[in-house]
């Protein structure tokens, strides 16, 4: 037990030395140590309760997926239906309503309902490994056509949509300036923001929060409604009624759209020539330029309308055919909005709509407050520590109070190799961990103090002392790594972090405990030799 | 040198004659706390049950009635207004309006603006909005990691003792956490996630305590195989006395300055893991060691081993140490 060949003693200086070594770059500022490679001089994080910043946990909106997907699946099944006029590729349909989660249609000639199920088919996928489809086809009533989104179907198409988001989310963020996000997917329907530094979240969540699906669409011909059916959202067939984003009013527009936001090269903020007002400028790709310049010829002296997210921005008239594919949208824009909507339309439409359902936001001066005051009581909850360890152990409190030192290098170092975050609570974990750590050589200590009360020699009451205090020190720290753990796994942001530094405080201060301790003492009473010791 | 000892060699105080008085405080002071958390429930963050929390620097101490009675007209529902670590720092907490994303964030401007027209100089130092989605999900997660910390340390006890010690450890832990959670009833501090991991540390702490008493009788059963079950356990507590009190001085020593002069975030944390020292302390003694009399544990509770008798210490038994 208290036998330490030279192999054993190097590997625990070594270990010692490197985890100190590694605390390093965190006391020193960056510059410092610019010498060194990035990898060679890692740091803790600060978390953003430390350190200020925005934390934002978006969420799929499902209602809003699940009435997207009807809308398309209709747009669908119209198309799925449509032949030659006339023809037997041409299956007449009528009745078709959406809805909760079904979409249901008659079909005409009842003849025909068996080929209309061939075509569904066709528009509905597997889901991988559920055995379902993504639609449930049903027929009712010989003729009447009900298709229902399965729930496997709806979350197969979130979860593979919030990876696309992610990106889309990424985009934006960068696009804002700002330094080191973190964007992560949690879950299958969240995606995780979090903006170190960052004070009034308000931009971004506006970023956020706009899907920018943009579409132009031609306006159908006023003199082919009447107004007063419109005004009560009725439309001509294939066309549709669409309300103005940012004032009363709605355009009647055709259903077809015309271009869309996925054949966008570029937008960019800037002003109206004539009336100085904030615009988005935007330029389409190759083919987005040649269909607006061929539509845009075809339908000179009429009006197209500017779609976000299904409400128009604008409706100007085509005054001549616009080559080149640049095009102007206004649309009652503060510069603000208005950069924010060309941000959003250069990251691309985002495939689901997303809201924010958690939102934490810390200022610069609090977290600064926040490590200022817990180092403080670090600082001095140490010092008493080691003073009282002194006093109450002798030089056994010395070689504890040399371990604990040890401890706390190893236990920033750890964090910095494995870049774990420091957060408030892992401020508190920290000191906690200095006096749990102590734990194990009071342990040691009390157990050698009895054993030389019942005449155990010197040599024989240090083994006794450390061998039997170390089996209550290991059953005491794997139920406090149990813990630690649950808190790792159900635990949120700062609980992690202070999980985190938890389970490494008590890896390393069993080390430091119990090993490097054991390690003095077998030196120093190979060393002396004492026949008696004070403890 | 001479060396200090807080806790006097070979004491021998018969803390387990006190057992029943003890076990009746215990079980009284349980259903306190119960009561309490169910008469006057707990102050949930809004970590819990959704909404926001603004938290505010003023430059002077403001007028807590006034500044009430300033922001109730901004708010559909309750807002509360409370001091946080000193009287200069105040969180307002406010329901979620109902409605979109929209309708919270003009609510949150409202509230800003507010702010800074009645008082310029004060600063807001953060901003917590949860939703009702999540913050169900962290109740309902933060319930089940304290369930499943103190079932599967329990499990862990039952593997490394015997079951009556791994249901020992479970009473002694929720005699722990109930008084935590009746202490948050009293004093209406805010229950928010922080509180929940000082739970989860609390379990972990006085199971240290617990786990250095129960080694102790586990060793002394194998000793002393003669000894009555209330006199083993006495001396078990008292060999293993003066290790709980210089542990127990440390961690104190630790929180109270974490208390008195560490971040006022996390008052409420400190001030759990506080009461948790001593609850926790306590129950090793007075929860975890009774429960072992009732439950018939003897010295054929354990496989003796050969020469227990001769000797002061067992020899070694490669076997035991190893982790199950």
């Amino acid at each position: 037990m208290l036998d330490f060949p030279r192999w054993k003693t190097s590997l625990i200086w070594l270990t010692i030395i490197v985890g100190a070594l590694l605390s390093v770059p965190t006391f020193v500022p960056p510059s410092a140590l610019s010498f060194l490679p990035e990898s060679l001089r890692p740091r803790v994080n600060l978390g953003l309760d430390l350190a200020g910043g925005s934390h934002i946990l978006l969420e799929a909106d499902i209602a809003d997926v699940r009435a997207e997907r009807l809308s398309a699946m209709e747009r669908s099944i119209r198309e799925a239906m449509r032949g030659e006029p006339g023809s037997a590729d041409d299956i007449a349909i009528g009745e078709l309503t959406s809805s909760v989660n079904a979409v249901t249609f008659v079909v005409r000639d009842a003849t025909k309902v068996d080929e209309v199920r061939d075509r569904l088919n066709g528009l509905t996928t597997g889901v991988a490994l559920t055995g379902q489809r993504s639609w449930d086809i049903e027929v009712r009533d010989t003729n009447r056509v009900v298709m229902t989104q399965t729930a496997a179907g709806l979350s197969s198409f979130v979860s593979e949509a919030m990876l696309g988001a992610r990106d889309i989310v990424e985009r934006r963020v960068n696009a804002l300036g700002t330094r080191e996000p973190t964007i992560i997917l949690q879950g299958s329907d969240r995606i995780v923001v979090q903006v170190p530094g960052l004070q009034d979240p308000q931009e971004l969540k506006n970023l956020l929060g706009q899907t920018a699906r943009l579409e132009f669409r031609m306006v159908t011909d006023p003199n082919s409604f009447n107004p007063e059916d419109a005004a009560q959202g009725r439309a001509p067939v294939g066309s549709e009624v669409v309300p103005y984003a940012s004032q009363p009013g709605f355009e009647v527009v055709s259903r077809q759209v015309m271009i869309s936001g996925d054949q966008l090269e570029e937008a960019q903020q800037g002003f109206d020539q004539d009336n100085s007002q904030p615009v988005v400028n935007i330029r389409f790709n190759g083919q987005g330029a040649t269909i607006f310049s061929r539509v845009t010829r075809e339908n000179v002296g009429k009006r197209f309308a500017m779609l976000i997210d299904g409400k128009v921005l604008s409706a100007p008239s085509i005054n001549e055919p616009i080559n080149g594919g640049s095009a102007q949208i206004s649309g009652s824009f503060t510069t603000e909005s208005a950069n924010t909507m060309a941000i959003a339309l250069r990251s691309g439409a985002l495939p689901v709509k997303l809201s924010v359902v958690e939102e934490r936001t810390v200022g610069p001066d609090l977290g600064a407050e926040s490590i200022r005051k817990g180092a403080i009581a670090g600082g001095i909850a140490t010092v008493l520590t080691l003073s009282f360890m002194l006093i109450v152990y002798g030089r056994f409190g010395v070689y504890a109070n040399i371990a604990l030192a040890f401890n706390i290098l190893m236990i920033i170092g750890i964090m910095a190799l494995f870049g774990a975050t420091l957060t408030l609570p892992g401020i508190a974990g920290f000191v906690l961990t200095i006096g749990a750590a102590v734990d194990a050589n009071v342990l040691i200590n009390e157990r050698i103090r009895e054993e030389i009360r019942r005449g155990r020699r010197v040599f024989a009451a240090v083994e006794t002392g450390y061998k039997e205090a170390s089996r209550a020190i290991m059953d005491a720290n794997i139920t406090n790594v149990i813990a630690a753990a649950l808190m790792f796994v159900f635990g949120s942001g700062p609980i992690k972090g202070f999980a985190v530094v938890l389970t490494i405080g008590i890896v390393t201060s069993v080390f430091t405990g119990v090993t490097v301790t054991r390690m003095f003492v077998a030196h120093w009473l190979r060393k002396a030799r004492p026949s008696s010791i004070t403890i | 040198m001479k060396l200090l000892k807080l806790v006097p060699d070979n004491t021998n105080i018969r803390f387990l004659k006190w057992r029943n008085v003890a076990m009746a405080i215990s079980l009284l002071m349980i259903a306190a706390s119960i009561l309490l958390v169910m008469v006057r429930g707990l102050n949930l963050g809004v970590d819990f049950v959704g909404g926001q929390t603004v938290r505010v620097e003023f430059r002077q101490a403001p007028n807590i009635d006034q500044l009430r009675q300033q922001l109730s007209l901004l708010a559909d529902g309750d807002v509360s207004v409370q001091e946080f670590g000193s009287n200069r720092d105040i969180s307002i907490r406010t329901p979620l309006p109902a409605g979109n994303q929209a309708a919270a964030d003009r609510a949150a401007e409202r509230l800003k603006s507010s702010i800074h027209a009645h008082y310029p100089s004060a600063t807001i130092s953060s901003v917590d909005t949860v939703s009702g989605k999540v913050s169900n999900e962290l109740l309902r997660t933060g319930a089940w990691s304290l369930m499943l910390a103190m079932i599967a340390i329990s499990i862990y006890i039952w593997f490394r003792f015997e079951w009556q010690f791994g249901v020992g450890a479970l009473f002694a832990l929720f005699h722990d956490v109930a008084l935590t959670f009746g202490f948050f009833a009293l004093t209406q501090l805010e229950f928010n996630l922080n509180i929940v991991a000082a739970l989860l540390t609390i379990i972990g702490y006085s199971l240290n305590d617990t786990i250095v008493v129960y080694d102790r009788i586990r060793e002394n059963l194998r000793k002393y195989r003669k000894m009555g079950i209330v006199e083993l356990l006495d001396l078990s507590v008292n060999e293993t006395l003066s290790r709980t009190v210089m542990t127990s001085m440390f961690m104190l020593i630790a929180l109270l300055v974490l208390l008195l002069l560490g971040p006022d975030v996390i008052f409420g944390f400190t001030a759990a893991m506080l009461l948790g020292i001593f609850v926790g302390t306590y129950s090793s003694i007075y929860m975890a060691a009774p429960i072992l009399i009732w439950l018939k544990v003897g010295p054929d509770s354990f496989v003796p081993l050969a020469g227990s008798e001769a000797g002061p210490t067992p020899p070694e038994d490669k076997n035991r140490g190893a982790v199950v």
